[in-house]
């Protein structure tokens, strides 16, 4: 397959970036994007006139939350429910014109090309992401019993990769998918609803803090997330921190 | 002449850890304050040693080279973890978790470490649980079991496919928390390229920064090497991308003996390679065994049928049963689909070079659901595997509920790795290595769900403990000063490779090299090897060292973020270690574990080990750049097990 890239080049956080637009040829369908991007690189380096793309990714299966990108306008492209790293050639057209950018969200700067800077999530679960619990001081594991439908509720939301297509898809950056997700995962969970409130209460704050925009409920964040986190979870965030208004 | 001391305490084996930690000096909480330790890499190793470190009252600093410390590749681990509950009454036991162990890795590792990880197997669920980590759960809200190869009794906890992910975001939790308090200190994207020994001591590190390309230097008074494992030699693995052996590598240039280099593992079932275009092997989870089977025609011109055909699987649905070839099952019927992946790995291997693959390349065998969808539903199966199935079915385009999958081995774990003591320390003094970096628990093949106890167990309950015993020593040593020749120095060397890297300006990228080692590597010291295909590695990569030095070519920007210059310092430490890797597997001149030597093998191609001359472990000696490394040995006692043959027929 043959296809025209239009990718966003940026040299530092401090530059002004540009579009600029190659041809890749004879790739195989079942090729993954990040591979096709892997084939310009070689050659771009080879050729030496210009530096190669720089993106970031790392587990190339879709868990480490590294590789996002913006592709045609979406999230990780035309498919559904994968990252970029998973996206294959064969979900595109043979010759297509393909448009790729980094994640476009003022709380996460572009580092270069299509890298950005998404150190703003680490620090708002610094603040209360998980449950405060120091090793050597835990119970026997089954005596604590925890329903099924909890325990899986729970992994639904703790399956978050932390990737951030949420914050780039949705109009106001807002990040409440990714904190409700960790909200909701250790609120479900008995060892985790002691600190829930507390914990909902400073992860909302920092965000806020971080400048991440307030959510308006267009739900397009749950749409594009890779691991199709619902947005149930932010209805939870939601009623953890009503608790949290009352308490104060 | 042996200057290894392992340090295993004497007494009885179930005593030995209790009677070691009486025996271990403490430091007071004041003195901790005092104290400063780094740890290189946030994987389920760095995360929880760095978290109850910092929980005790040392000062830590740690780092990794992704953008955050949530992204190391323990993420990606899939199928679960081993504990020795008993939690399903089919007889577990510490003992039984330990002799399984033991005989998984084929009697070539230590009996006091793995008796210790099988000990604290127990108490890493407990704290994950508490951490609230989601493990799948039965319906009365108990915890649930699977099995995994090379055991008998189900012991495997899993939260569904993900189990990496998620005790990795439980230890990542404890690391934010510690963070918050400010006893930890984190430095994401940085690549640890040097050591930085004092009077013999490992005092500290030199990184360079990979957004900035700064060269940035640390201090502390022990170092902790957690930075996972090195089957990326293999440019075509399971591993992430960066995942790498800088860490391990210039331990050993600075008096890190390197043990087992050689022993590789080679996961069984991982999606076949298709293709030039490829960057990496997905690894499709050992619990698929439980209920998958896994077999190829018994007819070689079937086989050459769907060799030839665009739509191999949904045509393997037309076979009938009585035309294929259960192998595993045939060979094996004690543990059938369930034997250890080496085991596994070689089955498969060898019916595919015997003519019976089932892919256009020839080299992929069927994993095959149709009796488990038929006996538990498609609902159950679903529950069970659906993140998997969706996975595949996205990578491949063939639907695995409806048609076998295709899976082949690729490169997955490496057993070796630094050498370490009871304690964890590696040879030089203050220099820690634990998880996959170092070679202690697994000897010559690791069992499925035991990496990720080996890494927790290791951060968790022992170096917290033993790192005491040496810095003990150290509290009245003032914070490191790094402003000194030694950190100067090792700058200056960091720096000095980074410019040769830079200015070869020769005609080939990085990928090329690698795939390059990857072709030499995987033919001669993958699933199978023998003298003189070694001996060839050697020579091949001899050969591609001086190619790589003469005519790579990568963007000259320093001062940015290069990916390729990351690759190239990758590629050239794989590079060396490759050849250190076919030293070792020639030395060995016996089968065991995922070391296979054709040319010591019984008359029914099963591995022959030799105890009477190879139970020991190598440590590796470097004793300069075109010197020859000197292998030392650490011969394993055995007072508790008897050498069996490790037969799972
Ligand atoms: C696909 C896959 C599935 C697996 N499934 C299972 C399973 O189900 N059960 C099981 O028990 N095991 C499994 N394993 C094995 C297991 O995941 C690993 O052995 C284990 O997670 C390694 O943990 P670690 O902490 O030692 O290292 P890693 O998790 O690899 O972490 C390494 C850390 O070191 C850092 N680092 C590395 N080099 C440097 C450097 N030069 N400078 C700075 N930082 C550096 C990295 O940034 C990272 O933070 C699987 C492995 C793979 C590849
Ligand atoms: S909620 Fe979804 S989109 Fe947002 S960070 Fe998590 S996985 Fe990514
Ligand atoms: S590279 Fe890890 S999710 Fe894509």
């Amino acid at each position: 397959m043959n296809f025209t890239l239009k990718i966003w080049r940026q040299k530092d956080a401090k530059s002004k970036g540009c579009f600029k637009i190659y041809n890749v040829s004879d790739i195989n369908s079942d090729t993954t994007f990040l591979e096709m991007l892997d084939i310009l690189n070689n050659r771009l380096v080879l050729e030496g006139k210009e530096e190669p793309v720089a993106f970031a990714h790392d587990c190339r299966e879709g868990i480490c939350g590294m590789c996002g990108l913006f592709i045609n306008g979406r999230a990780n492209g035309p498919d559904s429910g994968v990252t970029a790293c998973q996206l294959m050639m064969r979900k595109f057209k043979d010759g297509d014109t393909i448009t790729v950018e980094p994640w476009r969200a003022k709380p996460f700067p572009v580092v270069k090309d299509l890298i950005v800077d998404r150190s703003a999530f680490d620090k708002i679960l610094q603040v209360g992401g998980y449950i405060s619990v120091n090793t050597g001081s835990a119970q026997e594991a089954n005596t604590l019993l925890i329903s099924q439908k909890n325990a899986e509720e729970a992994f639904d939301a703790a399956a978050c990769i932390g990737c951030g297509a949420c914050v780039a898809t949705c109009k106001n950056s807002s990040a409440m998918l990714f904190v409700a997700s960790k909200i909701s995962h250790l609120a479900r969970l008995p060892q985790g609803k002691i600190e829930a409130v507390e914990r909902a209460k400073n992860m909302v704050a920092k965000m806020d803090e971080l400048g991440f925009g307030g959510c308006s409920n267009t739900g397009a964040c749950s749409v594009e997330c890779p691991k199709n986190i619902s947005l149930s979870h932010i209805a939870k965030l939601n009623r953890e921190f009503i608790k949290a208004k009352f308490k104060k | 002449m042996t200057k290894l001391n392992s340090k295993i305490p004497e007494g009885p084996l179930d005593k030995k850890w209790d009677k070691h930690k009486l025996n271990i000096k403490l430091v007071s909480p004041a003195n901790k304050e005092k104290l400063n330790i780094i740890v290189v890499g946030t994987g389920l190793a760095g995360s929880s040693a760095a978290a109850s470190l910092a929980e005790l009252g040392y000062n830590v600093k740690i780092f990794c080279f992704q953008d955050s410390p949530r992204r190391a590749h323990s993420i990606a681990a899939q199928g679960g973890i081993n504990a020795a509950k008993n939690y399903q009454n089919d007889n577990d036991s510490v003992s039984r978790l330990f002799y399984d162990t033991i005989k998984g890795g084929d009697f070539r590792s230590r009996e006091a470490n793995t008796y210790r990880l099988a000990q604290l197997s127990g108490a890493i669920i407990d704290q994950s649980v508490a951490q609230g980590v989601p493990f799948a759960r039965d319906y009365a809200g108990y915890l649930d079991n699977r099995s995994f190869g090379g055991t008998l009794v189900s012991r495997t906890f899993y939260a569904r496919g993900q189990t990496g992910q998620q005790l990795l975001l439980g230890a990542y939790g404890a690391l934010n928390r510690q963070i918050h308090t400010e006893k930890i200190k984190m430095f994401p994207n940085r690549e640890m390229l040097d050591l930085v020994k004092i009077d013999g001591k490992a005092r500290g590190i030199i990184v360079r920064n990979l957004i900035t390309g700064k060269i940035e230097k640390y201090g502390a008074h022990a170092v902790v090497i957690a930075s996972g494992g090195y089957a990326n030699v293999f440019c075509l693995s399971t591993n992430a991308m960066g995942s790498n052996a800088g860490c391990i590598w210039q331990a050993y240039k600075k008096g890190a003996f390197f043990s087992n280099p050689g022993f590789v593992q080679i996961h069984p079932t991982c999606i076949p390679v298709h293709g030039e275009q490829q960057s990496k092997l997905t690894l499709m989870s050992e619990s698929l065994r439980n209920d998958g089977r896994i077999w190829v025609p018994k007819d070689k011109t079937r086989a050459e049928k769907l060799r030839k055909s665009k739509t191999p699987a949904s045509d393997a649905t037309k076979i009938s049963e009585d035309q294929r070839d259960y192998y595993l099952e045939r060979r094996y019927p004690a543990y059938g689909n369930l034997v250890p992946r080496d085991v596994a790995s070689r089955a498969a291997k060898e019916r595919c070079d015997a003519d019976f693959g089932v892919n256009a390349s020839g080299n992929a065998v069927f994993l095959d659901f149709k009796h488990a969808i038929k006996k538990l539903g498609k609902k159950e199966i679903e529950k069970r595997y659906g993140n998997l199935f969706d996975m595949y079915y996205k990578l491949t385009a063939d639907n695995p509920y409806e048609a076998p999958m295709q899976i082949y081995p690729a490169a997955h774990y490496t057993m070796g790795g630094s050498w370490v003591d009871y304690n964890l320390m590696t040879t030089i003094p203050g220099l820690y290595s634990i998880g996959e970096a170092n070679f202690s628990d697994h000897g010559a093949n690791r069992l499925g769900a035991s990496a990720l106890m080996q890494g927790l167990a290791d951060g968790y309950f022992i170096l917290p403990y033993t790192i005491g015993d040496y810095l003990a020593n150290d509290i009245n040593t003032p914070a490191i000063d790094i402003n000194t020749p030694e950190f100067d120095e090792a700058t200056k060397n960091v720096e000095n490779r980074i410019d040769k890297l830079l200015s070869i300006d020769g005609s080939k990228t990085v990928d090329f090299f690698h795939k390059e080692l990857y072709n030499i590597m995987w033919n001669h010291v993958g699933i199978s090897r023998n003298k003189e295909g070694l001996k060839k590695a050697i020579a091949l990569i001899k050969k591609l060292k001086e190619d790589f030095w003469k005519d790579l070519k990568i963007p000259k920007e320093k001062h940015t973020v290069n990916q390729e210059l990351e690759k190239a310092g990758r590629v050239a430490d794989f590079i060396e270690l490759s050849e250190l890797m076919a030293k070792d597997a020639l030395s060995r001149n016996e089968s065991c574990g995922g070391h296979f030597r054709e040319d010591f093998q019984t008359d029914e191609g099963e591995a022959l080990r030799d105890d009477s001359n190879y139970t020991y472990v190598s440590a590796w000696e470097y004793k300069g750049k075109d010197e020859e490394p000197i292998m030392h040995k650490e011969n394993l006692i055995f007072e508790n097990i008897n050498l069996s043959k490790r037969s799972y027929k």
